[in-house]
This record gives C-alpha cells, sequence and structure tokens, in this order.
C-alpha cells in the first residue's frame, strides 16, 4: 500500500533542476510524479520513479543529497469535491498531512493524490475503512 | 598629553632597568605559586634565579590560550580568591570561556593604563566620556569605565545596543569622547544619519576605538563622518584588557605599548623564535606586574611589528603596528572572538557527525555579517521544509547562545563547499581592512 518517493536536497541556483532530471533520464529513469517545494535558499524536489533505487544511486553517484520517503497514493474521482471529501475524513481522525501533491491519470478519469503523513500506517487503516482507494507501490511506479 | 609623564617618557636604560626588576619578580612569583609554570620552568630546565637580564627572556615557556583553557577556570590565578576582586571572560570553544582575575592593585593599574590611554587621544577631567563598550564578562565596558574614573571624566556608562537612545544621550549631555568599537561608530554615524541627526554639529571630539581589527581607511571615515580624531587602541583580556597599548593623538601612526607593565616581544609563529625590531611576526607580551593572574610570554596570535624611538609625543615606549592578521584562524566578528573550530563543535553537538562547513564574514555598511554553510548530507536532510528550516534556526541559536554572534545559516548541497587540496576552505573573510 506505501509507495516510495525519493526526495533531493537543491539549492536554490539555476540549472540544478534541468541536473537532476537530465541524469535521470539518461539513466532511463522515468519520472511519475513530482513536486517541488522551496524556500528562499534552497527547495527539496521529491520525485516518484519507475526505479527508485537506481535512481538513488545514479543521483547520490553525481554528489546530491537522496533520502527515501514513504508515502500513499491515493485514487480520487476527479470531479468537484473529490479531494475535500478525503481530507474530511481525515480531519475527522485528526490525521495531519504533512504535504500533498496531485496528478491525472493518463485516462483522465482519476485523479492520483500523494500523501505524506507522519503516521502512514494508521492513515492507511482510515481511509481503506472508509472505502478510499489507496494504490499499491507498484501500480503507481508503472502508471 | 601624557597622564604618566615618569613612566611614559622614561629613558629606554632606566625602562630596561624597571624592567628587568619586575621580570625577575614574576617570574619567581608564577614560579613559587603556579604548579603549571612550576612545571613548565623545570621541562625547559629553568629557575626564576636564571633571569639575569631582559635578554633571557627569550628562555622563558611560551603560555598559549589552551592553557588558560586547561586551568579553566582559575588554575593560573596566583592568589587565593580573597584577594581576587574581580573575574571577567572571553568566549572559548564550546562555551568555555577564558577566564582572568584582577586584585584590589591589578584593577587600580588597569584603571591608570586605561587613564592613559585617554590622555593619549587627548581626553582630560574636563571630557565626557560616552562609554558604549559593552558591560558585562567583556572587559571593555568596564575597563574603560574605571580608566575614564581615574582620569576625572564623567563617564555615561552606555554599554552597547539602542543605537538611537545612544545618539539622543551623546547629543543631550554632550559627550565629547566616543569609546567603543570602529564598526560601531561607523553604525552610529549611519543611524544618526537616518534619524536626522549630524554628528559634526556634536560635541565629539575623539574616540578611542579597539577590539577588532580596523584600517586607516576606516579611521579616515570615522574622522570625517564623526568629525573627530580616531584613535587605536589595543589589549586582549590576558594581559589585562584594552589599556596594553595605545595611539597618541598627534601622530596617530602606531600603538605605544605601556612596557612598564608589558614586555611585548616579535616571534616567528611557527619556529618561536625572536625576531628583531623591525621585523613583522606573532605579537607576544610578559605581564610584569600584574598580580592576580600574571602570564608568562602569553602568545597573543596577533601579527605586527615593534618600532623602537621616541614619538614626537615625547613617549619613549615601543610602538606597534597596527595588528595585520592572525596567526591562527580566530575571527573577531562585531568585537566577538570566533574560531571556526567552535562552530565545528556546535554542528558536531546538532547530528553526531561533523557535516562540511563554511564561514563567510561580509561587511554590510559598517557591520560584520557572518553567514554559516553548512552542507547538507543525509542525516541531516528532510523530506520536509519545516524540518530543514527548524535545523538552520537551531544552529543559529546555538551560535548566538555559545558564541554570542548572530549568524545566517544557509543549507547548501554536498561538496558545493570550495575545497582546496580536498581540505574544505573553512573560512571567507570578505572584509577588507
Amino acid at each position: 500500500m506505501k509507495v516510495e518517493q525519493i526526495s533531493i536536497f537543491l539549492e536554490n541556483k539555476s540549472g540544478r533542476l534541468a541536473e537532476v532530471t537530465k541524469l535521470l533520464g539518461d539513466s532511463g529513469i522515468n519520472i511519475r510524479a513530482l513536486s517541488l517545494a522551496d524556500t528562499s535558499d534552497f527547495g527539496i524536489l521529491r520525485l516518484i520513479v519507475n526505479n527508485t533505487e537506481k535512481a538513488k544511486e545514479v543521483l547520490k553517484k553525481h554528489n546530491f543529497t537522496v533520502g527515501k520517503t514513504e508515502v500513499i497514493a491515493v485514487e480520487v474521482s476527479d470531479n468537484p469535491g473529490g479531494l475535500a471529501h478525503i481530507l474530511d475524513i481525515l480531519r475527522k481522525k485528526d490525521i495531519n498531512v504533512e504535504y500533498m501533491y496531485a496528478f491525472v491519470e493518463r485516462s483522465g478519469k482519476d485523479a492520483v493524490i500523494i500523501f505524506r503523513f507522519d503516521d502512514i500506517d494508521r492513515a492507511i487503516q482510515i481511509l481503506t475503512e472508509n472505502k478510499i482507494v489507496v494504490l499499491p507501490g507498484e501500480k503507481v511506479y508503472s502508471l | 598629553m601624557i597622564f604618566n609623564e615618569e613612566f611614559e617618557t622614561l629613558p629606554r636604560p632606566a625602562l630596561e632597568a624597571v624592567q628587568l626588576k619586575r621580570l625577575q619578580d614574576v617570574a619567581k612569583r608564577v614560579y613559587e605559586r603556579v604548579p603549571f609554570y612550576k612545571n613548565k620552568f623545570d621541562e625547559a630546565g629553568i629557575k626564576p634565579g636564571d633571569v639575569k637580564s631582559i635578554d633571557d627572556l627569550k628562555n622563558l615557556p611560551f603560555t598559549v590560550k589552551q592553557d588558560l583553557r586547561d586551568n579553566y577556570p582559575f588554575g593560573l590565578f596566583t592568589l587565593p580568591m580573597e584577594d581576587i576582586v574581580r573575574i571577567h571572560a572571553s568566549s572559548g570553544t564550546t562555551g568555555k570561556a577564558t577566564v582572568v582575575g584582577y586584585t584590589k592593585k591589578d584593577i587600580e593599574l588597569w584603571a591608570e593604563l586605561i587613564a592613559r590611554t585617554l590622555s593619549a587621544a587627548g581626553a582630560t577631567k574636563h571630557d565626557i566620556v560616552h562609554n558604549a563598550y559593552g558591560y558585562g564578562l567583556f572587559t571593555g565596558g568596564l575597563g574603560l569605565h574605571y580608566g575614564a574614573e581615574r582620569l576625572g571624566a564623567s563617564v555615561i556608562p552606555m554599554s552597547g545596543g539602542n543605537t538611537k537612545r545612544q545618539i539622543m544621550i551623546m547629543q543631550d549631555f554632550g559627550s565629547t569622547i566616543l569609546a567603543c568599537t570602529p564598526s560601531y561608530a561607523l553604525f552610529m554615524a549611519e543611524v544618526a544619519a537616518e534619524v536626522g541627526v549630524d554628528f559634526r554639529k556634536m560635541k565629539l571630539r575623539a574616540g578611542v576605538f579597539g577590539a577588532e581589527p580596523w584600517s586607516n581607511k576606516m579611521r579616515l571615515e570615522i574622522e570625517k563622518k564623526l568629525n573627530i580624531d580616531a584613535v587605536d587602541i589595543y589589549g586582549l583580556s590576558e594581559v589585562i584588557g584594552p589599556g596594553v597599548a595605545t595611539e597618541c593623538v598627534e601622530e596617530k601612526c602606531g600603538l605605544h605599548i605601556f612596557e612598564d607593565h608589558f614586555i611585548p616581544e616579535i616571534i616567528d609563529p611557527l619556529t618561536g623564535k625572536v625576531l628583531p625590531y623591525g621585523e613583522k611576526g606573532e605579537l607576544v607580551f610578559t605581564t610584569i606586574t600584574k598580580e592576580a593572574l600574571p602570564l608568562i610570554r602569553y602568545r597573543t596570535r596577533d601579527i605586527t611589528r615593534l618600532t623602537p624611538g621616541t614619538c614626537s609625543c615625547g613617549r619613549t615606549l615601543v610602538r606597534m603596528d597596527r595588528v595585520s592578521g592572525r596567526s591562527d584562524d580566530m575571527l573577531i566578528i562585531r568585537g566577538v572572538n570566533v574560531f571556526p573550530s567552535q562552530i565545528e563543535d556546535i554542528l558536531l553537538e546538532i547530528e553526531g557527525i561533523e557535516p562540511h562547513y563554511q564561514l563567510i564574514v561580509d561587511r554590510e555598511g559598517s557591520l560584520d555579517i557572518l553567514e554559516v554553510k553548512v552542507e547538507v548530507n543525509e542525516r541531516l536532510f528532510s523530506d520536509e521544509i519545516k524540518k530543514l528550516q527548524v535545523l538552520e534556526k537551531r544552529i543559529e541559536k546555538d551560535i548566538k547562545e555559545i558564541l554570542g554572534v548572530n549568524a545566517t545559516v544557509k543549507l547548501v548541497e554536498p561538496k558545493s563547499i570550495t575545497r582546496s587540496e580536498g581540505k574544505a576552505v573553512r573560512v571567507i573573510d570578505n572584509r577588507k581592512f
């Protein structure tokens, strides 16, 4: 049920993001989802790729600081109120979202939202109890 | 103006006779009362009685800052605490300070030396001395204070901070002499301009500036902006505090060392060999009259040279050049001593590992700015922005608490800090002195 996400520390200077994506591209790694959080000095690039271990290895070899985090991917119907419904379930159970980002599946029918929680196991339990589809990692890597 | 005409203008032979007598006395005192010195003398195979001339000083062992730390806090004092009336301290590695003590007589001596210093800048008992050196453990504030009182001047014990209020008081009280760090003097000028106060219309006529390195260019700037004579003063807490040496307002060309109390030497910092007058090297002091904490051949790490000769002001005391650098990696930031190793200790404390870091010192306007770059390794890294920001704030807070300086911490990518021959470049000082 959990999805592996890699995060990369980037200084706020031009060309860094391009370098990461080029390294991954040259190594035949496909990016499935990504988000970039930034401050005035630095940013954190979060990626879900089709080959986490290989991506980590390539980036580390090129002196990037790389972390691995477990997140979950939730399928949300691409309709008004879809996300609000999920967040409402989490709010009622007092589960805090550390961060999240979304992308739309190729079919265009559903959206996929990546969530990062402090207590990931409890979040999965509550979401599944409420009939929310939590996607297995394998499915997300090959989306 | 010469405060102690007799001793500040002693002919050299008479001065050297005084020095020798006092040197013999101090060698005996430390040997008998301080185990550290007894061991050092014994190791070197020297007895206090072997000091037969000033030249024999070169055979005595050196004292370094680490010796004070190793004997923290009072281990090098020659007298019991009942004879100590004052304690000061300067910041040191991981919060361990360098501690110095004074007897009543030491405090009197110190006051006289500052009175000499203020007189050399042209001050008299008719002056109002605005003392913006920090009061507290730092020797600047209280040192200047007692000396100004000894001179008979009126002292305003301002201490640092609250610059607008300082300017208002200076204006309202008619301060004539300013005592602070040179960078703070320039900062005051900037603030005064902002609030529409014209320094040149104030009664201020001279300033004694020290506790950090500064240049002649900076002197000219201070003199122009504040319309005063700016005099360079020198001292360090281990030796006594401010009051070790001062320029005279007549020449402003080299600082007269009060040699009747401190014998200076210039050594080659690598070999420890004494260098002749005129050659640049590390400044070393032997305190010959201090009671509580006399130091034998204390290595200041300051680089300068000595020039003998009678000055046009009448003083026969040897002059030292402005300090041109350090023989170690110590930085002076806003008057606070900072060693890169202290930052290293703080970082080590935080994650139990030593990340690569770099200190970048700049001068913005007239204030020193310290930026600390820290390479983010996997131990420090988090995928959450706020955790990294908390880390930055925590390092900043620790630096402020332990070293007493404000720093901006910037997290950077691994291997982004310049390395030279594989070794990280720890310090980049962009200030121009």
